[in-house]
């Protein structure tokens, strides 16, 4: 039996085509997944995600576990409700994850706690390995399965949002920042999302989420399915995880070098032993993202060719509806630069190696 | 449910064809399969005066999704292709049976229509799909 969203006969009703995801019977469009990626990259657009796994991390040792536990710093987080996009690293410095998480309070107050948000594909490995980790800190890991999550994308969704809810909730979404959170009234409103566009990712009871969901489509947001999520994370240059990177590659292959986080020296995170023994060794591989300028749709699996470096493979790829042409990332060569080929459906095609985003402020972005 | 109009021929890889007369057929694909493709970025039709064969590739539907083989349902020449497509692929989401029309042939065989599924065959047929 699939798992279900508290939204999940509000999508049937609307005439999502819906699509099993990790599980879950998840809507994938609700008629036309381009049109619904162009809504969002023009006005607005909402996203049900409540299939996302949100976990709560409280206790004595919270700071000193999450500096433990992930790549990225927590100690970065330096006001209330900042974000922070980290990946969750074995001992060989591969992904187990990548996730989000949110300092819930002021930080270094007597009670400080975090929310992590991690992927629904990967929610029981996360846990256990969170679990796990946690034996030699005093803190307290609480999974939130009541919390319903509505991400609301797209130039005008924090108008179209703050349009819709009560007057304290509309001040706190005109006054976000980038990548930050605010508790209001019982509802977690973030600042974050996975589209490329400003807009919100709102953590909710799952007994408001209908109410808000129905406001938000009768004030003009598109509802908008994964289809259409693959697509917009795409284009800005996202990854994915369990396609663009996994287990078996580490942050540095998978232009994620920034989210690692190697000063201080001395903290000791999971993984980092490995990664500097990569970093100073020389890094294998790499993910780039690949343009194709001619007719033809490159797809994940795909064989890249870079001449004289040997080949690599497509990870994510799709039509990009902005651009009007395929892009693509790929994980090549190191030393991969400027050109390469990709065989699409027998025939060789040439691309073009670009550096992710590929669309910024739904403008081509890549160079 | 698909719409599948009953004064078409069908093909079990989902193409349909249209009788124009005088030995002349249209040749899109049906609802259910562009149901199935999703929203389709480009096609790639065959060349005019193009001869196709029964069965042969002669062209690719690419949607946001995949790649799908588009198969000649009948033989004969290509006397005209939907240009429209190149600009507006989404036609064959949209209007599948009538603007996104994909080519017109003149049959080589006209026998070969009659060995099509008509609309309660390819129905079902697409109920087991």
């Amino acid at each position: 039996m699939a798992k279900t969203t508290p939204l999940h006969d509000q999508h049937l009703a609307l005439g999502a085509k819906m699509v099993d995801f990790s599980g879950w019977d998840m809507p994938l469009h609700y008629g036309s997944q381009v049109e619904e990626h162009h809504q969002v990259r023009r006005e607005a657009g909402v996203f049900d995600v409540s299939h996302m796994t949100i976990v709560d991390v409280s206790g004595p040792d919270a700071r000193s576990y999450l500096r433990h536990l992930l790549a990225n710093d927590v100690a970065r987080l330096d006001t209330q409700g900042r974000a922070l996009y980290s990946p969750m690293l074995n001992e060989h410095g591969g992904v187990i994850d990548d996730l989000i998480v949110y300092l819930m309070t002021e930080p270094g107050v007597t009670g400080e706690w975090y929310r992590v948000v991690v992927n629904c594909a990967t929610r029981d490995n996360d846990l256990s390995w969170m679990a796990d980790c946690a034996v030699r800190f005093d803190v307290s890991l609480a999974e939130q399965p009541d919390l319903a999550m509505i991400a609301v994308q797209g130039p005008k969704a924090r108008q179209l949002a703050a349009s819709v809810l009560s007057e304290s909730r509309a001040r706190l979404i005109g006054q976000l920042k980038v990548f930050q959170g605010q508790e209001s009234e019982g509802w977690f409103i973030a600042r974050t999302g996975y589209t490329g566009e400003d807009g919100l990712e709102v953590m909710i009871p799952e007994e408001e989420a209908l109410t808000f969901f129905q406001a938000l489509v009768d004030a003009g947001v598109r509802p908008c399915g994964l289809g259409a999520r693959d697509t917009l994370r795409l284009e800005a240059g996202l990854n994915l995880y369990g396609s663009d990177m996994d287990e078996t590659v580490t942050p540095l292959q998978s232009n994620m070098g920034w989210t690692v986080a190697w000063e201080p020296q001395e903290r000791s995170f999971i993984g980092r032993e490995a990664l500097e023994r990569q970093r100073d060794g020389g890094v294998p591989s790499k993910l780039v993202g690949l343009v194709l300028e001619q007719r033809g749709v490159l797809r994940a699996h795909q064989t890249v060719v870079v001449d004289g470096l040997g080949e690599g493979e497509i990870t994510s790829g799709t039509f990009s509806p902005t651009l009007g042409y395929s892009i693509a990332l790929a994980r090549v060569p190191a030393a991969a630069d400027a050109e390469a080929s990709v065989l699409v459906r027998g025939k060789t095609l040439p691309v073009k190696i670009v550096r992710p985003p590929f669309v910024r402020k739904g403008a081509q972005g890549h160079s | 449910m698909s719409n599948i109009p009953s004064e078409l021929k069908y093909a079990a890889s989902h193409e349909w064809v249209r009788d124009e007369g005088e030995g002349v057929v249209s040749i899109g694909i049906s609802d259910h399969a562009q149901d199935l493709l999703g929203d389709v970025v480009f096609v790639e039709l065959p060349d005019l005066d193009a001869d196709v064969s029964a069965g042969d590739e002669a062209g690719v539907v690419e949607s946001v999704k995949a790649a799908s083989d588009l198969y000649a349902p009948v033989s004969g020449k290509v006397i005209a292709i939907n240009e429209e497509l190149e600009d507006a692929p989404e036609l064959v989401n949209s209007d599948p049976y009538g603007d996104g029309w994909f080519f017109k042939v003149k049959l080589s065989d006209p026998a070969e229509l009659e060995a099509l599924l008509d609309a309660d065959t390819y129905a079902s047929h697409c109920e087991e799909d």
